[in-house]
């Protein structure tokens, strides 16, 4: 027993402070918690670490790694941070994780990792970039105070509830504040600062210079300040090393000390228990530990490793890479039943219990010395009580096994609070166990009450463990199992749930954005994945939002057919983020179709396809762009100086209507320049030429040299244009092969039989033969025939 | 009226009267009178499952054409829209429900989704302030519709491109819901072979639907004996040829949409109203071709060149048959002559239509320019001079034959040569660009893009391969009496439906080769079945197979599958779905982008 008080310091004639550890840490942490942004929630809560926060030094490869874990350092999640550089981390009231990042954009996780939606805090913030920011509560919620860039702060008291408010400039600030921390009076959160000597009070409306009462002089600026978990009392840090502590009304001084170390804290927190009259902080530097109170001395401790405070209700939370501590004022039914040589009645109650164990009379002597006194019932209740208090169950036990030893020996002792104090001890110690990792207080789990713990259980899916609690305290099935169990059911459905129409909107009302995609995708119903896009694009960021589209490429390539319906900009963006050049290359193509007018416009549109083009490596498509923008071009002088319509004919086309037009050396110079085949050339005139009915010139071209298609399609197209005069000129320069069909589209059917007969060729014959109608190819018909048959006597 | 849906060894009536009573049950829903506002493309294929009769006798009175601003006045209690879920006819509805609450009696709006309910265009028309205004919002899951006795189609017009070119799978997912209501009346299917992307993909959600409809045991025997779902892009060789069955023909040349068929009137005048030259119909001849019509299911799967003789055979046939009148002497002889009338003067009509789209088709198939097309398609297919440019194609481009007809030759050149020699491919790009327009740059992008059109990679052609291990070009056809599917193209064997032939018979496994080759997974899938339900074929009795084409299917690969289900000793018959009938012409346009 000598030993318990071991770890006891007073501060003070008047208070115990105690140091315990509540886990050795479980986690496996590569990195010092220096180097990593940290956040704890309070009451327990979980914890948050950013590895390789955003630094410019680093390279760019070493993508930061959020990680959550448990209070005894049990993995919950980690995940590769894709997004913006993160200037601060903090937990919600509903144990939210809120990334605060250097754009002004929060992001909002839960417990497991999961994303659950994002804000931002303001085109100021966006444009000033966040200097600093702090996740701070209030009895509203949970709010964000950010210092931007341009030193101004812009807040919101409720991220639930999002309510920007841009606080006034505080004048002649300079620089950023040398500390500042966010204050709640009269249900509205304030920001107080410190520049140089001075403390300001920012409201949404005014900014106030702050004194505070009997403050000692020679402060040429604070260093660090605090407010208490319940938001009463201030304490700042000045650069002289000298801690004042007060009302957070700036109204009284509590008290204050010299530490004379000028090197400013680490960390400076509250560290007071509710209902006592003690007021205490601790200190954090680099390797030292510091309770500073309303003593001459203050207490010490010496930090082995890098360590972090989470300041609670009724304590201070240490935490480093290997334990976590709690630390605390002793309580006042502890000290008094543990204080070296106390008489209280609670303390001889717990050695008359000894005693009676090793079965000695002094158990007799202690008892009968309190009952003289009258004060059993109080010695029960001090036992009750301090058991409430202790952290190791042992030490429960035998406070516990006191009350119950003194309880014997009296007749009315209303037995609920002993009842009640073995069931909370019974939950305290299962969510404190590792495996749970929640080290609530008895103090915090009272405050907490056990519906928002068996929340904070349902929202770590610990099932079962709320279910036992709710059987164990026989809650009402409303309040408890069955809320659970829809909780539970909840969480299930959505993984076992078969049917994706049902799924996943209740994904989305869950805020499961994410998975609800996955599911949505698995399911092959578009419609369904194209809600879950739209949902998603309103709840992340556009950079977030594509980075999901991005490991999604069914729902990429609908957002894709979705933007070309409605969003043309965000589907260049797309493409730009896929460097798929090939589809910028046809989008800017498209641009020269439908919006842009001017022919500069859209030439400048093809020189950026043809650029596209060029990455894409689709050098025909690239040479086919630079072809039309020079095409248009000409096209425009050939309007401007021969007048009609040019702009958009083919180049074939474009050298017909000059042909037409009579612009015959016009329409050389574009052939050639575009590189027009010759046979294609010459159809191109053929055709032209027919149709002006320019015999003349058509029999010019037809002698300008060997025709490479032939003179059938002369043949042809003179006929078409019902002219056989001109026909015939073609026909005779047919060649042997089709000389035949040429003679008989001119209508000689006899010369066309001479010629069949000649080639001695069967197929021809028939042809012939099929063309001899009436009276007057007779003769012809006759002709072939003899010839047909002198070949098959052959 | 539509009993030639139940001719077939599958009664597609059964699916036909199913979705007549949903539409039924949801007119009646909106009691009183009614006017329905139609997305015009829906016109069509509701046709094939209800006449105006039907909506009339619920209460239908007017109907509209969905369009802009202010519906037209009618006096009626309800305005029911049926549309197609897509946002930009939401942006249509809404305009019409606004500019409506201003005048007049309030009526009630309904919404009919066809053939999903979209939460997406709920949203839009939540955004536009009018979801309020409906008071009934429904889907009608019109998937499949029944347009033949062996035959349905879900008339998806974009579901290739949707599926191939912008990996949009919404109609896979109406093909797999279809299949859900098909399996529903029809049984379970009990065994599902697929080959393709899309096919996987299809049969994935039909494994994930059946998951999620565990609860509801399907009691029904099964009728189906295989599914077999087939990507269009594992053959995209044969849509390009031209069909040279009747249908098919019938179908490259004037189209036939929704069954019908739109002529040239001048071969339809009534020869019987004396001079007909005064008074020509100027408007088209429209026509419904199907089963119904006796003489058509006859003739509509024969090659084109076997159809002339059928013609006159039955011509003989019915001129015989009036003769008969001279010979009925005794009164019991006239009237069996009289009651035999009707039948006559319908076959009568029926045969003077034929011969005259017969005449129609026969001036173009022996134009030169058709002979010539044939020509080069044929080379093409059966492997000549597929690597070069072709002069045939160049002296079409250089005379600017229609677009489509040029793209369609250089696919179908590309496709047999497993694409094109990049030197051959630029040069027609650059030819069709310089001659068409440069705006058809992005209909080449396209097209390379389904793989229609391709610069060949690796130097290897597989075709060659592919025709031989598949038998896909046969030199002895016979047109008149056919003995192999590759009558529908006189030559060429479809390579669909030749993989629809070895499936059956001798199985898969003979061709994992050139199964390798063709793009996507092949696979088989089995729905286990309660033994109650197992089939216990009869010796000598076909199995049945529901055979899906994912992107379309051709008349004339119809018309190789009903020769294939006729066979003595085939084996197996085979009921058609596909998200489009269509053919090249079609197909290539669908593909096709016009930027202004």
């Amino acid at each position: 027993m000598d030993c318990y008080t071991a770890n006891w310091n007073p501060l003070g004639d008047s208070a115990f402070y105690r140091k315990y550890e509540l886990y050795s840490m479980d986690w496996d942490l590569k990195e010092d918690l220096r180097d990593c942004l940290v956040a704890a929630a309070p009451y327990g809560g979980p914890i948050a670490l950013l590895r390789n926060p955003w630094r410019k030094e680093k390279a760019a490869s070493v993508r930061p790694v959020l990680e959550i874990y448990s209070a005894s350092g049990m993995p919950l999640a980690t995940l590769m941070w894709k997004s913006g550089p993160v200037v601060s981390l903090g937990w919600s009231a509903e144990e939210e994780l809120l990334c605060v990042q250097e754009d002004g954009v929060v992001l909002v996780y839960g417990l497991h990792g999961d994303f659950r939606r994002h804000f931002s805090m303001g085109n100021e913030v966006l444009q000033n970039r966040v200097l600093d920011a702090r996740i701070f509560h209030t009895e509203f919620g949970s709010g964000v105070a950010i210092l931007t860039g341009a030193h101004r702060f812009t807040l919101s008291a409720n991220v639930s509830d999002l309510k920007l408010r841009r606080m006034p400039e505080v004048p002649g600030l300079q620089g950023a504040p040398s500390c500042w921390t966010t204050l709640c009076r009269d249900r509205v959160a304030h920001i107080l600062l410190a520049v140089g000597p001075d403390l300001y009070l920012l409201d949404h409306a005014a900014c106030s210079p702050v004194t505070l009462p009997g403050l000692a002089a020679g402060v040429s600026s604070f260093l660090q300040m605090a407010v208490s978990f319940t938001s009463r009392h201030l304490a700042v840090f000045t650069d002289t090393g000298y801690i004042w502590m007060g009302t957070a009304s700036f109204k009284e001084k509590l008290c204050e000390f010299n530490c004379n170390i000028r090197a400013p804290p680490k960390q400076m927190v509250w560290c007071s228990r509710p209902r006592s009259k003690e007021r205490a902080v601790v200190v954090a530097w680099e390797r030292r530990l510091m309770v500073v109170g309303d003593a001459p001395e203050s207490i010490q401790f010496v930090l082995d490793e890098d360590s972090y405070l989470v300041p609670e209700l009724d304590g201070v939370r240490i935490f480093s890479r290997t334990t976590h501590e709690f630390l605390h004022e002793v309580p006042v039914a502890s000290e008094e039943i543990f204080k070296i040589a106390s008489m209280a009645p609670g303390a001889l109650l717990l050695e008359a219990q000894k005693e009676y164990e090793k079965e000695s009379q002094k158990a007799d002597e202690y008892l009968r010395e309190i009952q003289e006194l009258g004060q059993l019932p109080q010695a029960v209740q001090q036992c009750i009580e301090a058991a409430g208090h202790e952290h190791w169950p042992d030490m429960q036990k035998s406070l516990l096994r006191a009350a119950s030893f003194g309880k014997c020996f009296l007749d009315r002792f209303p037995p609920d609070s002993f009842v009640r104090m073995c069931q909370d001890l019974r939950i305290l110690n299962a969510i404190r166990d590792y495996h749970i990792g929640i080290p609530l207080t008895y103090s915090q789990y009272k405050q907490l009450t056990i519906q928002v713990l068996l929340d904070r259980l349902v929202l770590r899916r610990l099932y079962p463990l709320a279910i036992q609690i709710c059987e164990y305290l026989r809650l009402p099935e409303v309040q408890g199992v069955s809320r659970i169990l829809a909780h539970w059911a909840c969480y299930k459905l959505l993984e076992y749930e078969p049917r994706s129409g049902e799924q996943v909107p209740l994904l989305l009302k869950m805020k499961r954005s994410k998975l609800a995609l996955s599911k949505a995708i698995e399911s092959g119903d578009t419609d369904l994945v194209f809600t879950v896009l739209l949902h998603l694009k309103n709840e992340l960021n556009r950079g977030d939002f594509f980075m999901t589209l991005r490991n999604q490429p069914m729902a990429l390539s609908l957002y894709r057919q979705f933007c070309k319906h409605q969003e043309l900009e965000t589907l260049k963006d797309l493409y730009n983020q896929d460097d798929n050049h090939q589809e910028l290359g046809s989008f800017h193509i498209r641009a020269s179709y439908t919006t842009e007018e001017h022919v500069e416009g859209r030439v400048a549109a093809l020189q950026k396809a043809a650029e596209a083009f060029n990455k894409a490596k689709n050098d025909f498509a690239a040479k086919a762009t630079e072809d039309q923008m020079r095409l248009l071009r000409l096209q425009r002088c050939l309007e401007d100086e021969l007048g009609g319509r040019f702009l958009d004919l083919s180049v074939h086309d474009t050298v017909t209507t000059l042909i037409l037009g009579g612009q015959n050396k016009r329409a050389e110079q574009v052939a050639r320049d575009f590189r027009i085949p010759d046979k294609r050339l010459w159809w191109l005139k053929l055709t032209a030429l027919a149709d002006l009915e320019d015999w003349e010139e058509l029999e010019k071209f037809s002698k300008s040299k060997k025709s490479p298609i032939g003179y059938l399609p002369f043949v042809e197209i003179c006929m078409k244009q019902h002219n056989k005069y001109e026909a015939k000129k073609y026909a005779s320069r047919v060649g042997p092969e089709q000389k035949v069909k040429a003679l008989l589209l001119v209508g000689d059917v006899a010369q066309a039989a001479d010629v069949a007969i000649e080639h001695r060729n069967e197929a021809e014959m028939s042809l012939v033969l099929s063309h001899c109608t009436g009276a007057t190819d007779g003769v012809t018909a006759d002709k072939i025939q003899r010839a047909r048959a002198q070949a098959q006597k052959k | 009226m539509a009993a030639h849906l139940s001719y077939g060894r599958v009664n597609l009536n059964v699916l036909r009267e199913a979705v007549r009573r949903e539409l039924r049950e949801f007119l009646d829903k909106c009691a009183g009178s009614k006017a329905i506002v139609w997305d015009e493309y829906l016109t069509g294929p509701f046709g094939l499952i209800a006449q105006y009769s039907l909506l009339k006798e619920h209460e239908v009175e007017k109907m509209f054409t969905l369009k802009g601003s202010r519906l037209p006045a009618a006096d009626v209690k309800n305005i029911i829209f049926f549309v197609r879920p897509r946002l930009e006819l939401m942006d249509i509805i809404a305009e019409n429900v606004l500019s409506e609450d201003r005048r007049g009696p309030a009526r009630d709006f309904h919404i009919l989704f066809v053939p999903r309910r979209s939460l997406l265009c709920e949203q839009r028309l939540k955004d536009l302030g009018v979801l309020g205004s409906f008071i009934h919002r429904e889907e009608y899951s019109l998937d499949l519709i029944p347009f033949d006795g062996d035959l349905l189609s879900m008339e998806s017009e974009g579901a290739f491109k949707e599926c191939y070119l912008e990996s949009d799978q919404t109609s896979l997912y109406h093909a797999a819901k279809g299949l859900m209501t098909l399996q529903a009346l029809y049984g379970t299917i009990p065994q599902i072979f697929g080959k393709g992307e899309c096919a996987r993909q299809v049969a994935n959600m039909m494994i994930r639907m059946k998951r999620e409809f565990t609860g509801s045991q399907n009691s029904i025997f099964p009728v189906f004996d295989n599914l077999l779902l087939l990507d269009r892009n594992v053959d995209l060789l044969t849509p390009l040829a031209t069909q040279l069955t009747y249908e098919g023909l019938i179908d490259e040349i004037y189209g036939i949409q929704n069954s019908f068929v739109k002529l040239p009137p001048e071969k339809f005048a009534s020869k019987k109203q004396g001079d007909s030259g005064k008074d020509l119909p100027t408007e088209a001849k429209k026509l419904q071709l199907n089963s119904a019509e006796e003489l058509y299911a006859e003739i509509r799967d024969k090659n084109f060149n076997a159809v002339g003789s059928v013609l006159s055979k039955k011509a003989k046939v019915i001129s015989a048959a009036f003769e008969e009148r001279h010979n009925a002497k005794t009164v019991g002889e006239i009237k069996q002559f009289v009651s035999q009338l009707p039948h006559m003067q319908a076959a009568r009509g029926s045969l003077a239509n034929h011969t005259s789209i017969a005449e129609l088709i026969k001036d173009v198939t022996t134009s030169e320019d058709f002979f010539d097309k044939l020509t080069v398609e044929q080379e093409f297919m059966s492997g000549i001079d597929t690597d070069k440019v072709n002069s045939y194609i160049e002296d079409c481009i250089a005379q600017k034959h229609p677009l489509i007809k040029v793209l369609r030759l250089v696919c179908l050149q590309s496709v047999c040569n497993s694409g094109l020699k990049q030197k051959v491919l630029d040069y027609y790009k650059r030819e069709i660009l310089q001659t068409y327009g440069f705006e058809h740059i992005l209909t080449l992008h396209n097209l390379e893009k389904a793989g229609l059109l391709k610069p060949q990679t690796g130097g290897r052609n597989n075709y060659p391969t592919i025709r031989k291990t598949l038998r896909l070009w046969m030199d002895d056809v016979n047109e008149q009496n056919p003995t192999d599917i590759s009558y529908v193209y006189s030559g060429y064997a479809p390579l669909s439906v030749r993989l629809a032939q070895l499936l059956s018979r001798p199985g898969w496994r003979s061709i994992e080769e050139v199964l390798r080759i063709l793009p996507g997974p092949h696979f088989e899938e089995r729905q286990p079945l309660p033994t109650g339900l197992q089939k216990k074929r009869q010796p000598g009795e076909n199995r049945i197979t529901l055979i899906f084409f994912l992107g379309g299917v051709t008349f004339a690969e119809i018309a190789a599958l009903r020769f294939l289900s006729q066979l003595e000793d085939g084996g197996t018959e085979y009921v058609v779905a596909t998200t489009k009938l269509m053919n090249g012409a079609s197909w290539i346009e669908s593909l096709m982008e016009k930027p202004f």
